[in-house]
């Protein structure tokens, strides 16, 4: 696969839609069975990552200050 | 009223000193409660904004003036900008400004003459932003479904923005929140709004911008019917979601926002998905890898089931198997031809063996008949003239033979 980065620096947006295009190429069928398997798997890993972000997430925030500079603030 | 006591008055009244008598008047302003609660129509003319930000400035008609205050803290709460010639209706109270011994208005609010003429405003720039095509659909950028970070305009320590964070929070706490903090009202609001929205729009890492006011009167939201606004949210590469006042709370910047949402906390609903509709998502997602990867397993297991059979049928055992039939069968048919051929063979050899016994010479020598064969060639002897005396001589009888020579 020519997107196939890293599962742990993917971002949780990144890593749903590749599930969702995995999905999708596996209905598409055309595929040989190893490739498919490959798929297969790497879906698998994809969807455990984004449920594991999921239950683990909490919300960053960030505020520009009057000087100009970035700081963190504590989440709600 | 020291001073002027002990000097011979020819007024025969006491006298004031000026401040006494400034603060006296002073006084009268203040206890008429009419004058404390005043509302002004007039012209402004010698408009001044002093560095500390209090405004001076004259209200005028045709036949008279009077001197204008409005203190920084009253100043930053304006919706527009006021300037000279325009015509306003300012409230507040008249007192003395003693240093100066002039009396004045000191202004609390500040508006355009005629509360119609907002709506006017309001009407004529929404016109003609829409004949320019700013509300256009097609200019509406679609909102991320799962935004990697959010940014807000906003006022940082506003109840909008903490009402904002909460539904972020609840909703989709992988979103990265950026707050670039403005004031939202007041003549101030609309450049710090746009700065703070083109700040935010020329980093790379937001994807969805949300601009973001609490409830208000009209007044108070003017900052986002401000054509400034407007056109840097049209100008914005990231899409734009307005949350400004409340539901029935319509803005310029609503128009032309990418979204609109009616509160704040409804425009940070619409930024992002919901984690507890994203979970069944995924489950399904799941479910559909695997029942996928079934189906083509067993698609696949048939297909070589069919190959399987398909090879069977071209395989050379099959011909191997054809053909060892075909010699199974044939070798079966020699057998019966043999056979047949044998029983025929008997056959006849016995019936020539029958005619044989009838011709043999066996049954005469059972009789008592023998025959004598010459030993030396096995000639049978028929005559004397065969022998001649001491030739050896074979004598065959029914059951056996046996040698003789011929005497003298």
């Amino acid at each position: 696969m020519e997107t196939e980065k890293d599962l742990q620096s993917l971002s949780f947006e990144e890593a749903l839609q590749e599930l969702e295009l995995i999905v999708a190429r596996l209905e598409d069928g055309e595929l040989t069975l190893d490739e498919s398997l490959a798929l297969f798997e790497r879906g698998q890993k994809l969807a455990e990552r984004c449920n594991k972000q999921l239950s683990q997430a909490t919300l960053r925030i960030e505020q520009l200050t009057a000087d100009g500079e970035i700081v963190e603030l504590p989440s709600p | 009223m020291g001073l002027f006591v002990s000097e011979a008055n020819q007024f025969s009244q006491s006298t004031w000193s000026v401040s006494e008598l400034t603060a006296y008047i002073r006084e009268m302003f203040a206890i008429d409660y009419r004058l404390q609660d005043v509302t002004v129509g007039g012209e402004i003319s010698n408009f001044t904004r002093a560095r500390s930000g209090h405004l001076y400035f004259t209200l005028k008609d045709a036949g008279a003036q009077i001197k204008c205050v409005m203190w920084r803290s009253a100043a930053e709460r304006l919706f527009f900008e006021p300037g000279e010639g325009d015509a306003v209706l300012a409230n507040g109270r008249i007192s003395v400004y003693e240093a100066g011994g002039v009396y004045q208005l000191y202004a609390e609010r500040l508006q355009p003459a005629g509360r119609g003429n907002l709506a006017v405003a309001f009407e004529q720039l929404k016109q003609r932003l829409a004949d320019e095509g700013l509300f256009d659909p097609e200019h509406k950028k679609p909102i991320p479904l799962t935004p990697h970070k959010i940014g807000i305009v906003t006022s940082a320590d506003a109840a909008a923005l903490r009402d904002i964070l909460n539904v972020l929070n609840r909703r989709y706490p992988l979103v990265e929140v950026l707050i670039a903090p403005t004031l939202v009202q007041g003549a101030e609001a609309p450049p710090q709004i746009v700065r703070a929205l083109q700040w935010l729009d020329g980093r790379t890492d937001i994807d969805t911008i949300i601009v973001a006011r609490g409830g208000g009167s009209i007044e108070d939201l003017w900052a986002f019917n401000d054509e400034r606004v407007a056109r840097a949210i049209f100008a914005a590469q990231h899409p734009v979601i307005t949350g400004v006042g409340h539901e029935t709370d319509f803005t310029i910047a609503d128009f032309v926002a990418d979204r609109r949402a009616p509160t704040p906390s409804a425009a940070a609903e619409l930024a992002t998905p919901d984690i507890e509709e994203i979970r069944p998502l995924l489950a399904g997602y799941q479910a559909m890898l695997q029942s996928e990867m079934q189906d083509l397993i067993r698609q696949k297991q048939w297909q070589v089931q069919t190959l399987v059979r398909a090879l069977s049928h071209l395989s050379p055992q099959g011909r191997l198997d054809n053909n060892r039939q075909r010699l199974d069968v044939t070798l079966a048919r020699l057998d019966r031809a043999m056979n047949h051929r044998l029983a025929q063979e008997q056959g006849r050899l016995a019936v020539a063996v029958a005619g044989l016994t009838a011709v043999s010479p066996l049954a005469t020598l059972s009789r008592g008949y023998a025959i004598v064969r010459l030993r030396e060639n096995g000639r049978v002897v028929r005559s004397i003239s065969h022998v001649a005396s001491g030739d050896s001589l074979t004598v065959q009888v029914s059951d056996g033979q046996f040698d003789v020579r011929v005497g003298d």
